[in-house]
């Protein structure tokens, strides 16, 4: 039982002055590596967009009215929404693939559960309750996440008590639940659907505007600052060593930056004319000049109908923080990484394996409801291809993310910086004029090889 | 010396277990009394880790009965072996490799505020004193247990056993892949634990330890027991007989 004390501090001399700044701080390396790599390809997408397109770019202080390139308050918010469910999902991923299983089937759920959404509100909510009814929505959305997590812990039941690999489960789930969101309405699309629930899905109605969104952002900075001064406590309380005090002020005031800088960025894009007419109309007040024109909504009054964080980014939000509670400060999430770490270990500890995948299942199977809440109400219709291909887009946000498919690696943040880089990669194709598809699934999959590849690179060199 | 007057802290009796047909335990009687160390030898596959598992709760019984101090107790589950003090240090460690030393001492068993949520300041502490005291040159507590050294893994998986004040004690091989300084520091430790008053089954193939360590042997061949011998009667030469031979020296036989 010897051991080599003080092995780090000893190889520290010797070490560059970014690895003792990565020391310090304890900054994960591969967090910096993915928030590099979705910087790059925001870049690359911008400079392709200016420099072979000849658009003009914001970045050489061209204005918002003239500017489509990649990096526009526009399309950053766009983006933002369209992560929205992809992370949730990929959120819950994280520990489907850390305890070493797979769930293929969530795209389905998605489909499914959204056309028993549109069903329940179009046949029997409007119906019973008249149309748009204020509880309309409520019910929906607890109905969907329900649904979800029902079938989520059937799929799981079938893993943990009779032994089926998840991969066939959910595999077979992939088939049976895309089947029966077809049948459900005979292939027919549901809509439209409530207005309040469509509010979920985004758009300028469905978002917090301006001034929620500083409020929102504020309290978000003082939020991490307390975590920071409480982690400092505890740890001095019990005598642990402490980081410089220079280290956390710096991780603080990047992470209150980031947050700032986002607010700006989404409080910057201005309603369309379109929006603000209708506004100014549900109001009956006059509406004022700059709305008359697309060019002139940056200007005057109409420059404060700023979209805010939409709600659904505000969800993934919310999903990600609870998540991320769950995984790091519970017994439930500590039981996750020890059953990946080694299965046999954790029944030998008196956890109950076969219960964990069952909720681990259900959970993921909720979160696919909250995706599917969000998908109908963008779409504000219930289709039968809504979530199609989307558990290979989640699967591979968690792997881009850093979530070790050989089981018992992975982060929540990871999982949603994944499904940003992922998304990223999608509609940048699109706004370059690669719309077509092929280019974007030939895209992404190299990007996934060449993520995972970089991440057993790296996993070798730190060993 | 022991004191085997009194009820014995564990009587496995009668116990049998099969897997498919194949008797791997097959009716065996052993006893272990308090500030007593029992050796269970035998070849590979005699049947000592399946007998000992259905005490920790990894396998159960098909027959026969396990009474801790006298009466009679259902072991299900690790969890049951745990609520009655059982504690098992396993061949493999049964450590979690991704996560830290702490989380693995706790794992099943964590700390948790008033919130619910768990006190990893307060796990790490206690981690810190116990390991002080096992292993004071142990300082890797924020890294997962993968990047220790054998030595270390095992002072992880020796201290998630001695923490939670065990009375019973079952170590499989506790020495196996340890040099002989650590090895002599695990012999220390099980003369402490032992004076404390704890019980301990040793699964042990060095007879030299056995003969070092153990008050009492087991021998098992072929699911059976061969039978107890008091260590301080016999020569190793008598044990290494019964091992292989499967047969009570003459000069005990009587």
């Amino acid at each position: 039982m010897n051991n080599t004390p003080n092995s780090q501090a000893s190889g520290g001399a010797k070490e560059s002055g970014l690895g003792r700044f990565i020391r310090a701080t304890e900054i994960d390396p591969r967090l910096l590596g993915m928030i590099g790599a979705l910087m790059l390809i925001w870049l690359a997408f911008e400079a392709y967009s200016a420099i072979v397109l000849g658009r003009p770019t914001m970045l050489l202080g061209a204005s918002q009215a003239e500017a489509n390139g990649f990096i526009t308050p526009r399309n950053l918010w766009n983006l933002s929404v369209q992560t929205s469910y992809i992370g949730i999902m990929a959120t819950g991923m994280v520990l489907v693939i850390i305890t070493r299983n797979i769930d293929l089937s969530v795209g389905s759920i998605m489909g499914m559960v959204g056309m028993y959404m549109g069903l329940l509100q179009i046949e029997y909510l409007t119906p019973a309750l008249g149309l748009g009814h204020w509880s309309i929505w409520i019910i929906t959305v607890i109905f969907g996440i329900a649904m979800g997590a029902l079938i989520g812990a059937f799929q799981g039941v079938l893993i943990a008590f009779l032994n089926i690999p998840s991969f066939i489960v959910t595999l077979g789930g992939l088939l049976v639940w895309r089947g029966a969101a077809f049948l459900v309405a005979g292939g027919k699309t549901i809509a439209p659907l409530d207005e309040n629930f469509s509010l979920i899905g985004g758009g300028s109605f469905g978002a917090l505007g301006r001034t929620g969104s500083w409020i929102f952002g504020v309290i978000a900075c003082v939020f991490v600052v307390w975590a920071f001064v409480n982690g400092r406590k505890s740890r001095q309380k019990h005598g642990f060593a402490l980081r410089p005090v220079w280290a956390e002020t710096f991780v603080i005031g990047l992470i209150c930056a980031i947050l700032i800088g986002a607010t700006a960025v989404v409080n910057s894009y201005i309603w369309p004319k379109g929006n603000i007419e209708k506004y100014y109309k549900s109001v009956e007040q006059e509406l004022p000049e700059c709305a008359k024109d697309s060019d002139t909504i940056y200007e005057g009054v109409c420059a404060s109908f700023g979209h805010g964080y939409a709600y659904p980014v505000l969800i993934l939000i919310v999903v990600a923080i609870l998540m991320t509670i769950l995984m790091t400060r519970t017994r439930f999430g500590r039981y996750v990484f020890a059953i990946g770490g080694n299965p046999e270990a954790a029944a030998l500890s008196g956890i109950n394996t076969r219960a964990m995948t069952v909720k681990i299942f259900t959970l993921m199977g909720g979160l696919a409801g909250i995706a599917a809440v969000i998908g109908a109400a963008r779409q504000n219709s219930a289709t039968n291809a809504m979530g199609n291909l989307d558990e290979l887009y989640v699967i591979a946000a968690a792997v881009v993310g850093g979530t070790s498919l050989a089981g018992g690696v992975g982060t929540i943040y990871g999982a949603i910086i994944g499904a940003l880089i992922l998304t990223s990669l999608q509609t940048g194709m699109v706004l370059i004029g690669f719309g077509d598809g092929s280019y974007q699934r030939i895209v992404i999959g190299i990007a996934l090889v060449l993520a995972v590849w970089l991440d057993i690179v790296y996993r070798k060199r730190i060993k | 010396m022991v004191d085997r007057t009194g009820t014995p802290l564990v009587e496995l009796r009668d116990i049998s277990i099969s897997f498919g047909g194949i008797k791997a335990v097959d009716h065996v009687t052993v006893d272990l009394f308090p500030g007593e160390v029992v050796g269970l030898l035998g070849h590979n596959g005699a049947g000592k880790s399946t007998l000992i598992k259905c005490l920790s709760g990894a396998y159960q019984k098909d027959a026969g009965q396990i009474l801790i101090n006298g009466q009679e107790v259902e072991i299900k589950d690790p969890r049951d072996a745990r609520s009655q003090n059982i504690e098992t240090i396993y061949q493999t460690l049964a450590l979690a490799d991704n996560v830290d030393a702490a989380s693995n001492l706790f794992l099943g068993r964590e700390l948790v505020n008033s919130f619910g949520f768990l006190d990893d300041s307060r796990m790490e502490a206690e981690t810190r004193k116990i390991m002080g005291r096992l292993n004071p040159n142990f300082k890797k507590f924020n890294v997962p247990v993968s990047a220790l050294s054998g030595g270390q893994r095992q002072s992880v998986a020796i201290a998630r056993a001695v923490y939670f004040n065990a009375r019973i004690l079952i170590m499989d091989e506790p020495t196996a892949a340890l040099g002989p300084h650590e090895t002599q520091m695990v012999a220390e430790l099980i003369q402490e634990l032992k004076a404390q008053g704890l019980g301990i089954f040793l699964i042990e193939h060095d007879i030299h330890n056995v003969m070092k360590l153990c008050d009492r042997a087991s021998v098992m061949k072929n699911g059976q027991l061969v039978g107890t011998v008091n260590v301080n009667e016999v020569t190793d030469d008598d044990i290494l007989g019964m091992i292989i031979l499967g047969k009570k020296p003459a000069h005990l036989a009587a």
